[in-house]
């Protein structure tokens, strides 16, 4: 077990995954590599992988965020002393756009497969809002599903290509489920509290990232080559761009969402 | 069981109106199959696609305008099942409710229409509309029910406070929990929290195991969890979820209500219940009439609140007490309901060229119908609000402004209240809960003889019950309405002899809603499934 977490962890180190800039609820690529490894190692060399970074910019009329009315549920409201907004569309203060998910859509060579990393994805329930609010995980990764807040919260995953699941989890407690295949994206909702939303894409590689504070991305450890690169936004559509990148090199990518 | 059949008739009234019509309509379904899926192709075809969709998607010409619409199969989301939440359900799982049918919904039970073989085949088929089936699914472990009796009941409730059911289902169990309002199944439509004291309407069945199956595969495509991964993580025990579905079958009475065709209205000595909740109601013998949505004028309405009301009646030979008790989640007007309406209207629209109006506050409606006199033989006015021949005399209770009126009817939505006669009936209603309890007063005789029916002592008075759910979008024709029945009011020497001329007298035809006359020797009691549960067998 310690042998397996050392091994995730000095995976981890290997620098390539962080994301630029992941607030609270932004967050990186997925592949943490880990004990899967040992059944399959990580299939591309890192020595001339190449990188895709970019930012997220936002146009258009920032629109006002709608503030969630928690008094049903005092605990969560007490969690948010300035109020709790929806996150459907967050646009950061430096004019980035937030919770994008942006990941490799296809030039992947085909006979390519990737170790399922060992480390859990993880999801929390705090203060009656999902943390993160758009993240990503591997096909077969566990994800963790925490409830911080000691108060009925039920997770429903509503998908179209996985199997769904909807699981009661009324006091503090941490449950487990993985899916089974690729699908952009599966929403996550709470029906005791019909404010709650989330978004898991889930991809059968870790080239995924989600557009932080900053509203910047990055992927790492990319094999050479052409790829499509899918930007993808709750609210603001799917934008896609096709981006090729050499051994070792680094390449920065911009996309714009425009609001109404 | 006949009372069983009864209500079974009264609810599957319209689905099986729907089902002919679909069987009629249905197209021959144009997928390629094997020769071992012909048998259930044409079961399918036959029986089912009319209201499921030739292609499984739920979309078959009798789908339209009922709730819970019928399921589309190529999604492979199945509530009855013994596997965990997401899993593809058993062959068994399927075949049972294929068997059972799913009480509380338009979906029929096909035991006793289709054989062994053929409902085996459709079973087979309808795997055939979804690729999730290529994988075998593995059922659940369930433990054994511990009983325990009054403690387990007990235990149990004090679990399902803990566990937070109340939040969708209430405090109560009236399915009037703060986040009711919001709820939609996977595939948008609005969604009741079940009312967990009317168990006959569970889709899935009525026993304490079902209940705790439900419990513990949750109702995939529904906001209903399961609560498997509490036991998983040792947080409670599987005897505290068995203990939780003891408690939730408690709150049912021990059979489900009898529909009766009188009202017995007792003679009592001195002064009438003061209020709704007076204790003398306790003694009261209660009646239990189901409604069902109506669906003969348009616009029509198919997705009722209520589905039935309890009646009790008492007089003192001056004046008659009702007291008339529904299940309605919402206390209406109230906002909180607003989300629920415009859903429910955006689902049911298809159906009707009047567009429902989703905004001005309406409030919750009781309708009290009589004749305008005693008939003398057997003939009644149009059960729907009367005719403009023969009009019909109702009470009209509205909670907001909480006030009732006489008036006179010719015809539905023609209620014209009867001037200065509002005085001569008094109402006291209570909301608690999930549930209206309101009395109406009236003395046997006044002034206006011409316009207000007279109650006479010892003659059987044909009566009728209508309902709105101002939350839900119901006023005028949107609606849940009662078929004929028939109030008595006692005399204090006589007993026994008199119900047979009623008897007689009693056929109703119209709505679908089929109340079986039966000699009865008295006309018995049923109480409230609050009170006493009423086991006796028919
Ligand atoms: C009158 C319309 C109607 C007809 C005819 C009908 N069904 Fe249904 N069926 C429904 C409705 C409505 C539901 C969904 C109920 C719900 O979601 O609560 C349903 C649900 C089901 C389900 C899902 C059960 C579950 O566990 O979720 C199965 C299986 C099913 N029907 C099989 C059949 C078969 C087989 C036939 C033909 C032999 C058939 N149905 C005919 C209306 C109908
Ligand atoms: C998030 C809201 C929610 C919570 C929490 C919830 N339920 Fe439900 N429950 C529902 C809904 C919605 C339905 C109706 C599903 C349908 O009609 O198909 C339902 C249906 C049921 C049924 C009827 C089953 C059937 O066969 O039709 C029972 C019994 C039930 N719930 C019990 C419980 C109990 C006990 C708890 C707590 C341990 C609970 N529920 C928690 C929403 C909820």
């Amino acid at each position: 077990m310690s042998g397996w977490r050392r091994a995730s962890a000095k995976i981890a180190f290997g620098a390539w995954v962080v994301a630029a800039g992941c607030g609270k609820g932004g967050e990186s690529g997925g592949a943490e590599g880990g004990a899967a490894a040992a059944a399959t190692a990580f299939p591309v060399d890192t020595t001339t992988a190449a990188t895709i970074t970019g930012r997220i910019a936002f146009t258009g009329t920032k629109p006002a965020m709608q503030r969630i009315d928690m008094s049903e549920e005092a605990t969560c409201a007490q969690k948010h002393p300035d109020g709790a907004f929806t996150e459907s569309v967050v646009v950061n203060d430096d004019g980035t756009l937030r919770n994008v998910f942006i990941y490799v859509k296809s030039g992947l060579p085909a006979n390519l497969t990737f170790p399922v990393p060992s480390a859990p994805v993880e999801i929390d329930q705090d203060g009656c809002v999902y943390l993160p609010h758009v993240f990503g995980i591997q096909v077969g990764q566990t994800l963790s599903i925490r409830n911080s807040d000691g108060l009925l919260h039920n997770i429903k995953a509503v998908p179209t290509t996985n199997r769904p699941f909807n699981i009661s989890q009324p006091m503090n407690m941490t449950t487990a489920r993985t899916f089974a295949s690729s699908e952009i994206m599966v929403p996550l909702q709470c029906n005791v509290h019909s404010w709650m939303s989330a978004f898991v894409g889930v991809l059968p590689h870790p080239y995924f990232s989600v557009s932080g504070a900053d509203g910047a991305f990055r992927i790492g450890r990319l094999p050479p080559g052409t790829y499509e690169i899918e930007a993808w936004h709750e609210r603001l559509g799917p934008q896609t761009q096709t981006v090729t990148v050499g051994a070792s090199e680094t390449k920065d990518v911009a996309f714009t969402f425009r609001g109404s | 069981m006949r009372s069983r059949r009864a209500l079974a008739g009264a609810a599957a009234g319209l689905a099986a109106g729907l089902a002919l019509l679909a069987a009629a309509a249905a197209p021959r379904h144009q997928q390629p199959a094997t020769q071992a899926d012909d048998e259930g192709r044409r079961v399918y075809d036959k029986w089912c696609a009319g209201c499921h969709g030739e292609d499984g998607r739920g979309d078959g010409p009798g789908a339209g305008p009922v709730l819970p619409k019928p399921r589309d199969f190529t999604r492979a989301l199945y509530q009855v099942r013994t596997t965990a939440t997401g899993e593809i359900p058993t062959d068994a799982d399927i075949r049972h409710v294929v068997d059972e049918g799913m009480p509380g919904t338009s979906m029929p039970a096909w035991k006793t229409t289709l054989s062994g073989g053929e409902r085996e085949a459709v079973v087979r088929y309808l795997k055939s509309f979804s690729s999730a089936f290529a994988t075998a699914p593995t059922a659940l472990r369930f433990g054994r029910n511990p009983g325990g009796g009054r403690a387990a009941v007990d235990s149990g409730g004090a679990l399902y406070r803990r566990i937070e059911c109340w939040k969708c289902h209430g405090e109560a169990g009236r399915g009037d929990g703060r986040s009711a309002p919001t709820l939609k199944d996977d595939f948008g439509n609005p969604i009741r929290a079940t009312d967990l004291t009317q168990n006959w309407t569970f889709n899935g069945g009525a026993s304490v195991e079902d209940i705790y199956r439900v419990l513990r595969t949750g109702l995939d495509g529904t906001p209903m969890p399961s609560f498997s991964d509490l036991i998983e993580g040792n947080i409670i025990t599987d005897d505290d979820l068995w203990r939780v579905a003891t408690y939730v079958r408690s709150l049912s009475p021990e059979e489900p209500p009898r529909v009766r065709d009188v009202v017995s209205a007792a003679r009592i000595e001195g002064s009438l219940p003061a209020g709704p909740d007076d204790s003398a109601w306790a003694r009261a013998d209660g009646y239990y009439f189901p409604l069902v949505g109506q669906v003969i004028v348009k616009p029509r309405w198919f997705a009722p609140t209520v589905s039935g009301v309890w009646v009790q009646a008492l007089h003192n030979g001056q004046a008659l007490a009702l007291r008339v008790t529904w299940h309605d989640p919402s206390q209406s007007p109230d906002t909180s309901w607003n989300v629920w309406r415009g859903r429910i209207t955006r689902s049911m629209t298809s159906d009707d060229s009047v567009p429902a109006d989703t905004t001005s506050p309406l409030p919750d409606r009781l309708a009290v119908q009589f004749p305008a006199r005693v008939p003398r033989g057997m003939e009644r006015p149009y059960f729907l609000m009367g005719s403009a021949e023969q009009p019909v005399y109702l009470w009209q209770w509205e909670s907001e402004p909480r006030a009732a009126a006489e008036g006179l009817a010719r015809g539905v939505g023609q209620f014209e209240p009867l001037a200065g006669a509002a005085d001569t009936l008094a109402s006291a209603a209570v909301y608690d809960h999930g549930e209206w309890r309101v009395q109406l007063v009236r003395a046997l005789a006044t002034a206006d003889s011409a316009n207000q029916l007279q109650f006479v002592p010892g003659r059987a008075i044909p009566m009728a019950i209508f309902a709105w759910d101002g939350s839900n979008g119901e006023t005028g024709t949107r609606m849940s309405v009662g078929s004929w029945v028939a109030i008595y009011l006692g005399e204090p020497a006589r007993a026994g002899t008199y119900l047979w001329p009623l008897l007689a007298m009693l056929s109703t035809g119209g709505l679908g809603l089929v109340v079986i006359v039966r000699a009865q020797r008295s006309a018995g009691s049923s109480k409230q499934p609050s009170d006493t549960a009423d086991s006796e067998a028919v």
